[in-house]
C-alpha cells in the first residue's frame, strides 16, 4: 500500500516519517516558546518577534539577533551574527541539493525550509528519493507551524509579565544557546573551537562594543579551518 | 529601527539559504569550505554563551546567571529536552535571586 499523500513512498515508511517530523516540530515548538519570550522581555514587540519566526525561520540566528540587540550590540552587529550562524544552512541547501532535485520556483519555497532538521532528516531517508522529500516537506511544515504558534504563545506570554528579570530569563538566553551548541561538540577539534571562540569573546568584551567580540570569535573559527587545512 | 535588523537579518539569513541551491554542487568538494560551515556555529554559539553569561554591558560580571547555565549543563547531561534546560536555567537564577544569595 502507498502513502496517502506521496504515491512513491510506501504506507509504513510513509507514517514513520510523519511522526518523526511531529516529534521534531513539537520540541521545537517548545523552544519557539522560550523564544517568544526572550525576545519580549530584551524589547522587541511581539509583531517583530513573530515576523522573525516566519521570515528568518532559523533558530540560531534568531537568537542570536536578539540576544546581541538585548546585549547593546547594536543593528550591525545583530545581523551579521544572524547571518554569520545561517550560513551553515547555504551550505544545506548545497548537501540536499542532489537529493530533493527543486526545479525553478520550487528553489523559492524549498530555501526557506532549509535548517537544522529538515536537513538531517532529508539526508537520513535517502531512499526512495520520495521519502527524502516527504522527510524534508513533512518536517518542516510541522516545524513551521509549530515554531510560530510556540513564538506566539511565548511572546504574549512575556508580554503579559512586569519583570522579566525576576524569572531568571536572562539566565535562559545563555542556557538556549548552550543547548544548541552541546550537540556540536562532537570531538576534540569542535570543544578546542567552542573554548577559543569564549575566550577570545570574553578577551574583548572590556575593549570593544557588545555584539563586536562575538563577530570576533567567528575569526576563531576561520583561523581554525586554516590550521586544520595545513594539517591534512 | 529594530524593524530594520528584523528585516535585513532575516533577508540576509533567506538568500544565505537560497544560495546553496544556485550555487553548482563542485563548492561542496571545497574542504574548506565545509570545514568553516561546521565550526562558525560552534565557535560563534560558544562565545554567546559566554558573553551572554558573564557580560553586563563592557564589564564582566559573575551574577545568578552563571548558575543558571551550569543548571543548563547539569541538565543537559542528563539528555533533558530543549525546554526543560532553559526553564532550569531561568528558575535556578531567579530562586538565587528571590532568596537574596546572587544579583
Amino acid at each position: 500500500m502507498a502513502d496517502a499523500l506521496s504515491p512513491g513512498l510506501a504506507a509504513g515508511q510513509g507514517r514513520r516519517i510523519t511522526r518523526d517530523a511531529l516529534g521534531i516540530g513539537i520540541a521545537t515548538g517548545a523552544y519557539a516558546l522560550s523564544f517568544g519570550a526572550i525576545s519580549v522581555a530584551i524589547g522587541l514587540d511581539p509583531l517583530q518577534t513573530q515576523a522573525l519566526s516566519l521570515l528568518m525561520f532559523t533558530g540560531a540566528s534568531q537568537f542570536a539577533l536578539v540576544g546581541v540587540l538585548g546585549a547593546g550590540g547594536g543593528l550591525v552587529a545583530a545581523v551579521l551574527t544572524a547571518w554569520l550562524l545561517g550560513a551553515r544552512n547555504g551550505l544545506y541547501a548545497l548537501s540536499l541539493a542532489p537529493v530533493l532535485r527543486p526545479r525553478g520556483l520550487a528553489k523559492v519555497t524549498t530555501a526557506q525550509f532549509t535548517i537544522d532538521e529538515t536537513t538531517a532528516m532529508a539526508l537520513a531517508h535517502p531512499d526512495p528519493p520520495a521519502a527524502a522529500r516527504a522527510a524534508f516537506w513533512r518536517t518542516g511544515l510541522a516545524i513551521y507551524v509549530l515554531w510560530n504558534i510556540g513564538t506566539l504563545v511565548g511572546a504574549l506570554g512575556a508580554a503579559a509579565i512586569a519583570d522579566p528579570a525576576m524569572l531568571g530569563l536572562d539566565a535562559a538566553i545563555p542556557a538556549g544557546f548552550i543547548a544548541l551548541l552541546w550537540p556540536r561538540l562532537v570531538d576534540r577539534t569542535m570543544w578546542a573551537v567552542a573554548i577559543a571562540g569564549a575566550v577570545v569573546a570574553l578577551a574583548l568584551t572590556p575593549l570593544l562594543r557588545p555584539g563586536l567580540p562575538v563577530l570576533a570569535a567567528g575569526l576563531v573559527a576561520l583561523a581554525a579551518s586554516w590550521l586544520l587545512g595545513r594539517r591534512e | 529601527m529594530i524593524w530594520a535588523a528584523v528585516l535585513a537579518g532575516s533577508l540576509g539569513t533567506y538568500l544565505l539559504k537560497l544560495v546553496g541551491y544556485l550555487l553548482p554542487a563542485s563548492v561542496l568538494e571545497h574542504a574548506s569550505v565545509r570545514r568553516v560551515a561546521g565550526l562558525l556555529p560552534v565557535a560563534l554559539l560558544a562565545a554567546l554563551v559566554a558573553v551572554q553569561t558573564f557580560a553586563s554591558g563592557q564589564a564582566l560580571v559573575i551574577d545568578a546567571r552563571l548558575a543558571g547555565v551550569l543548571v543548563a549543563i547539569g541538565a543537559l547531561l542528563l539528555r533533558a529536552p530543549f525546554l526543560v534546560v532553559v526553564l532550569a536555567a531561568a528558575a535556578s537564577a531567579a530562586l538565587l535571586r528571590a532568596a537574596g544569595v546572587a544579583a
